[in-house]
């Protein structure tokens, strides 16, 4: 049986208590969530911490709110509750898609919306998602808070700008008229990690592309991001072709690497062909359109 | 439904098969809710893990990182020096106990903990017994082994190049990794028919390396008591009279003094047919403690060290004439079987029973050339629901067929209807010498192409193709060959496979039955019930069955190859049988007539012509027991015991139809349809078999689409874990469409044959023909996975038992 190395635990019960907590405790204790990245890890004894954090008590970090013109997710918001909120389809249906095709309900019943993003694993579904809209991370520290753009947010593979002392409190989403969104994912079966994914939102002037953000996941992209095809997407007209260019884009300058999940020219061809359907399928969401299985 | 007759008469009638159960427990076959499931489905079963023994200690296995290295030196000190650690044991420690290397099923040796070298990733190289889990897992780290890292061996195609480097060196003047080369069939007839054949065609193909990854991982709680010198070990065991045999042979125990008791198994599959080196740790860490030990592989150690199965690298080769006569099959095999030879086949059958590849088509000659090769994997070879290969033979003849098919333009349907052989041919003795049984190919196979509507998918599939869309169909037609094993034929480190059974009726009617074999959740509790309650007329819920228990049960080689019903389920109903004619007598004696005169009415005896002149089994066996007087010679009580040995082997066989969607885009793959025909002669609980065909097909599913064990460079397992290693789940597969046919056995008791391994030896082929004959590729390995797909409807299909690169 897989058993963790041995290690104190400590239950914050306020977001203040938890960052003093960090300070106690140094850089080698952790903030366990949901835990259904860290936990395993500790089984396998891959992650060793001293000490657990546990933030679960944490009720102010659970709330979904529309306020000041952005939706605001607190990190504790589970996986589950952010696929059941009217409010996150009714403005990112990303959020919807992603989740719909994040691990399985046992798990989106606990793992949670920061726990993601701070896992900061290649292959998480949730990064790639809050790249597309421009989301905003909320960092807290002893000193105040903090804003980072969800593009600046991580550092590398398992890495984040999330300092020893810090904790991820909520990401906030502008909101702006005239959009749609969309997450399409590959994957080898249910539950597994990504293949390679791709996340849209854009937002049209009649047939006109006004903006647009690309995410992709598990293809190293970095930040999570396709800025050249955003780029050339922007005040194109939404058609078939240039979503074709722009997947020809994504593709081009993502940094996949091979492993069991397929080789690299695969996941290149993947990361094209997923920004086409996923700008596709946001697209349809712009204008009004039904969307298949949606 | 509510007795067996109409149950029998509708599965016979209408062909369809049917999961009603009965509202009230029928007197012998037909569907009924499963006795074991009252304690399973409250969480009540009992497995290995649940078991403490009070002062148990716990222990945990130190693992090779590398796949093939020398070990220079192991430093327990520090280890031993962890104040909850009772006992370091190395390969130095058992070597000096004669232990550290034991026999293995096939010929071979085995190490329990590495003495000289590792020779594959997750080897056994130190055993730690503490007093929690978490200390014991502490410990490991404690350890400190010094290796010298050596080449390893990692693809078998390149395993009997002159540079390889030699893996067993331990054995004495071996140069090489050549392990056996093995023949079946008549190679020179073979050949004059593919010489003069009109067409032949060839295919290379990988049966990959996969894992049987049952839902509990094997252990086991070793008891030395010093006093009475008796060992007790509670273990995850599909055998538990071998696994007692080959400690006694192993360790020098006495037999008498060694109790295997096998509690609730969580799944086997195969995986807990063979000992492992933890188990004989175990066994050591009580001796050297006095206490009781646990020992428990976790998910990981599961997948990297036990018992992988498959492993078969292929080319085989068809012989037709232009009108479509099958003629010939011949295959070259080349047999990966990691560092040690660990197979469980019958002993004198080093490829087991994959010469029954010439299917169930009617040729002329077939030959087979199977080489094995040691390479730095893990040990193993033991089934995963294989059948002893036949699971490899049915993929190579069904791929073949699909093959010379698509080679030649011709219906894979047709072709397959063509030369099936056909009722009238039964007893059949193929070309490669086995007997089948009995059966009605093409009737089976009709019906699977009805419940298909075969003709309207390939009209849909022309619509599709006309729209760009990829829709395939997919056929398997499968004979498996089941019940291991008539004993001059079969046998397992010369133990005959023969099973017995002893049977005993309480005063009161009721009874105990006590079975060799063991069941791992295909709920024998219930059908064994069942087949004495056909016999005698005694509810299946006033029979107790027992089993796991060598203390509490006769001899037998255990539960896999699917030979639980063919050989287990014989003897059961042979011994009830022997205990009617006891009870015949005890009813003369009741009702003062000759024995003769009786006639038996399911439940009862009575005089023939006078059906008011009767007893039932209920009075007999009181009657048994009291001061009835019986006559000279007839001893009391009512009980009999039995040893089956089988006259064959039975046939079941089956007609699978996959139907797919395949996103041509991302090489994805949706299984749409899935219609399965199986013949398993009588069926005994149809619920039960429908079951076992559910979890065979969703096995097939995911050898086709998703499991895999593959190995990089340097011989680390890339599927070590389930986040590695993908099982099949209920949104891979489809709602199955089933049905069946009835022929029985003629050579079984009661006409069954086993069934538990028929859809994970029948469903892979279906699955494969149909992706590809959505994606218009000749052929491509397992798995099938959206990667893979892709690069083959390129032209460049993946070396799927490599790393990815």
């Amino acid at each position: 049986m897989q058993v963790p190395a041995q290690f104190e635990y400590e239950r914050a019960t306020s977001v203040e208590h938890a960052i003093a907590l960090l300070q106690r405790h140094g850089p080698e204790s952790r903030v366990v969530a949901g835990g259904h990245s860290l936990i395993p890890m500790m089984k396998l004894r891959i992650a060793n911490p001293e000490t657990l954090i546990d933030i679960n008590d944490l009720d102010e970090l659970t709330t979904i709110r529309l306020e000041g013109g952005e939706l605001r997710l607190g990190a504790m918001v589970r996986h589950a509750a952010l696929l059941d909120s009217a409010v996150v389809g009714e403005h990112f249906a990303i959020f919807h898609d992603a989740e719909r095709v994040i691990a399985d309900p046992v798990v989106r019943n606990r793992g949670t919306v920061g726990g993601s993003l701070c896992q900061a694993d290649p292959s998480e579904d949730l990064s790639a998602a809050f790249t597309a809209v421009g989301a905003v991370a909320v960092i807290q520290g002893p000193d105040g808070t903090r804003e980072v753009p969800v593009r600046e947010f991580h550092t590398g593979p398992y890495q984040t700008v999330v300092g020893d002392a810090e904790l991820l409190v909520e990401i906030r989403v502008p909101i702006r008229p005239g959009g749609g969104s969309a997450y399409v994912k590959v994957e080898r079966r249910v539950g597994d990690w990504s293949v390679t994914a791709a996340g849209a939102a854009l937002w049209l002037d009649g047939e006109t592309v006004t903006d647009v953000g690309i995410g992709l996941t598990a293809v190293g992209a970095e930040h999570f991001a396709a800025p050249e095809a955003e780029q050339y997407l922007r005040g194109r007209p939404a058609t078939e072709e240039s979503y074709a260019e722009a997947g020809r884009l994504a593709a081009e300058h993502c940094n996949p690497t091979a492993d069991q999940r397929g080789p690299v020219d695969y996941k290149r061809h993947l990361a094209g062909e997923l920004t086409v359907r996923a700008l596709r399928r946001a697209t349809a969401r712009a204008r009004g359109e039904a969307i298949e299985g949606a | 439904m509510t007795t067996t007759e109409d149950a029998r008469t509708g599965v016979a009638d209408t062909g369809v098969a049917s999961t009603e159960v009965a509202a009230s427990t029928p007197m012998g076959y037909g569907s009924m809710r499963r006795k074991e499931d009252a304690r399973f489905i409250r969480g009540q079963g009992h497995y290995l893990d649940d078991i403490v023994i009070p002062g148990m200690l716990h222990s945990a296995i130190l693992r090779s990182p590398l796949a093939h290295a020398r070990i220079l030196s192991i430093d327990t000190s520090a280890a031993e020096a962890h104040p909850k650690v009772k006992a370091v044991i190395t390969g130095e420690t058992l070597a000096g106990l004669g232990l550290a290397w034991m026999p293995t099923l096939s010929h071979d040796v085995q190490a329990v903990l590495a003495t000289d070298k590792v020779r594959f990733q997750g080897q056994e190289v130190a055993f730690v017994v503490a007093e929690d889990r978490y200390a014991a897992r502490d410990a490991l780290g404690l350890i400190e082994v010094e290796y010298e890292p050596l080449d390893p061996v990692i693809d078998a195609k390149h395993a009997l190049d002159p540079e390889a480097p030699v893996i067993r060196d331990d054995l004495e003047g071996r140069t090489d990794n050549h392990l056996f080369d093995w023949e079946a069939g008549d190679s020179a007839a073979t050949d004059a028919i593919f010489a003069s054949a009109d067409v032949v065609s060839e295919c290379d193909m990988l049966y990959p390396r996969s894992h049987p990854a049952p839902m509990e991982t094997c252990g086991s709680i070793a008891s030395m008591d010093k006093v009475t010198g008796k060992l007790t070990v509670h273990t995850t065991t599909q055998a538990p009279h071998a696994h007692r045999t080959v400690y006694a042979m192993v360790a020098g125990l006495p037999e008498h003094k060694i109790q295997i008791i096998a509690p609730d198994i969580g799944g086997g599959f195969g995986n807990k047919v063979g000992i492992y080196p933890g188990y004989v740790c175990a066994v050591v860490g009580s001796i050297v403690t006095g206490k009781p030990v646990k020992w428990v592989e976790d998910r990981s150690e599961n997948l990297m060290s036990t018992s992988f199965a498959r492993d078969y690298h292929m080319h085989g080769e068809i012989a037709a004439t232009k009108d479509g006569k099958l003629l010939g099959v011949r295959v070259k095999v080349l047999a990966d079987h990691g560092a040690f030879n660990g197979t469980a086949q019958p002993s004198k059958m080093p490829a087991g029973l994959f010469h029954v590849f010439s299917g169930s088509y009617d040729m002329a000659a077939a030959h087979c050339a199977v080489t094995g090769v040691y390479t730095n994997k893990s040990p193993g070879g033991v089934a995963y629901a294989c059948s002893f290969r036949i699971t490899e033979a049915v993929y190579l003849i069904e791929r073949l067929v699909d093959v010379l098919a698509r080679d030649q333009g011709w219906d894979p349907a047709e072709l397959r209807m063509k030369n099936l052989l056909r009722s009238e041919q039964f007893p059949y003795t193929t070309a490669l010498g086995w007997e089948y049984d009995s059966g009605d190919y093409p009737a089976t196979f009709q019906k699977a192409l009805d419940i298909a509507g075969y003709d309207e998918l390939r009209a849909e599939q022309r619509e599709k193709r006309a729209r760009g869309e990829l829709m395939g169909i997919g056929i398997s037609f499968f004979t498996e060959a089941v019940g291991a094993g008539p004993r001059k034929t079969m046998d397992i480190l010369g133990l005959g496979m023969a099973d017995g059974a002893e049977l005993r009726i309480h005063p009161t009617g009721k009874a105990v039955l006590r079975l060799s074999c063991m069941t791992q959740g295909q709920g024998h509790e219930t059908t064994f019930a069942q087949i004495v309650a056909e016999e005698l007329g005694i509810s299946p819920d006033d029979i107790e069955v027992v089993q796991g228990d060598t203390d509490q049960t006769p001899f037998g080689l255990g539960t896999y190859g699917s030979r639980s019903t063919p050989v287990s389920g014989a003897a059961a109903a042979m011994v009830a049988r022997k205990v009617r004619e006891r009870a015949r007598i005890v009813a003369a004696a009741m009702l003062e007539v000759s024995a003769d005169d009786l006639e038996w009415e399911k439940g009862g005896f009575h005089v023939k012509g006078d059906p008011s002149a009767a007893r039932t089994m209920t009075e007999i066996a009181m009657a048994a027991h009291s001061d009835l007087e019986l006559p000279d010679g007839v001893e009391g009580h009512l009980d009999a015991t039995c040893v089956y040995n089988p006259p064959n082997l039975t046939y079941p066989c089956g007609a699978y139809i996959c139907v797919v969607d395949v996103d041509g885009g991302t090489g994805q793959v949706k299984v749409r349809r899935f219609v399965a025909v199986d013949d398993c002669g009588v069926r005994i609980n149809p619920m039960i078999v429908e079951g076992q065909v559910h979890g065979g097909l969703a096995d097939g599913i995911g050898m086709a689409l998703m499991e895999v064990m593959a190995f990089d460079p340097d011989g680390n397992h890339l599927g070590a874990s389930f986040m590695d290693y993908l099982l099949p789940t209920s949104m891979e597969c489809p709602s199955w469409e089933l049905g069946e046919t009835v022929t029985p056995s003629p050579h079984h008791p009661i006409g069954a044959k086993g069934v538990g391994e028929s859809a994970t030896v029948g469903s892979p082929p279906a699955v494969v023909n149909a992706v590809l004959d959505a994606i218009g590729v000749r052929h491509a390995d397992m798995p099938l996975t959206p990667a893979h797909v892709w690069r083959a409807m390129q032209g460049r299909p993946l070396r799927t038992d490599l790393a990815i690169g």
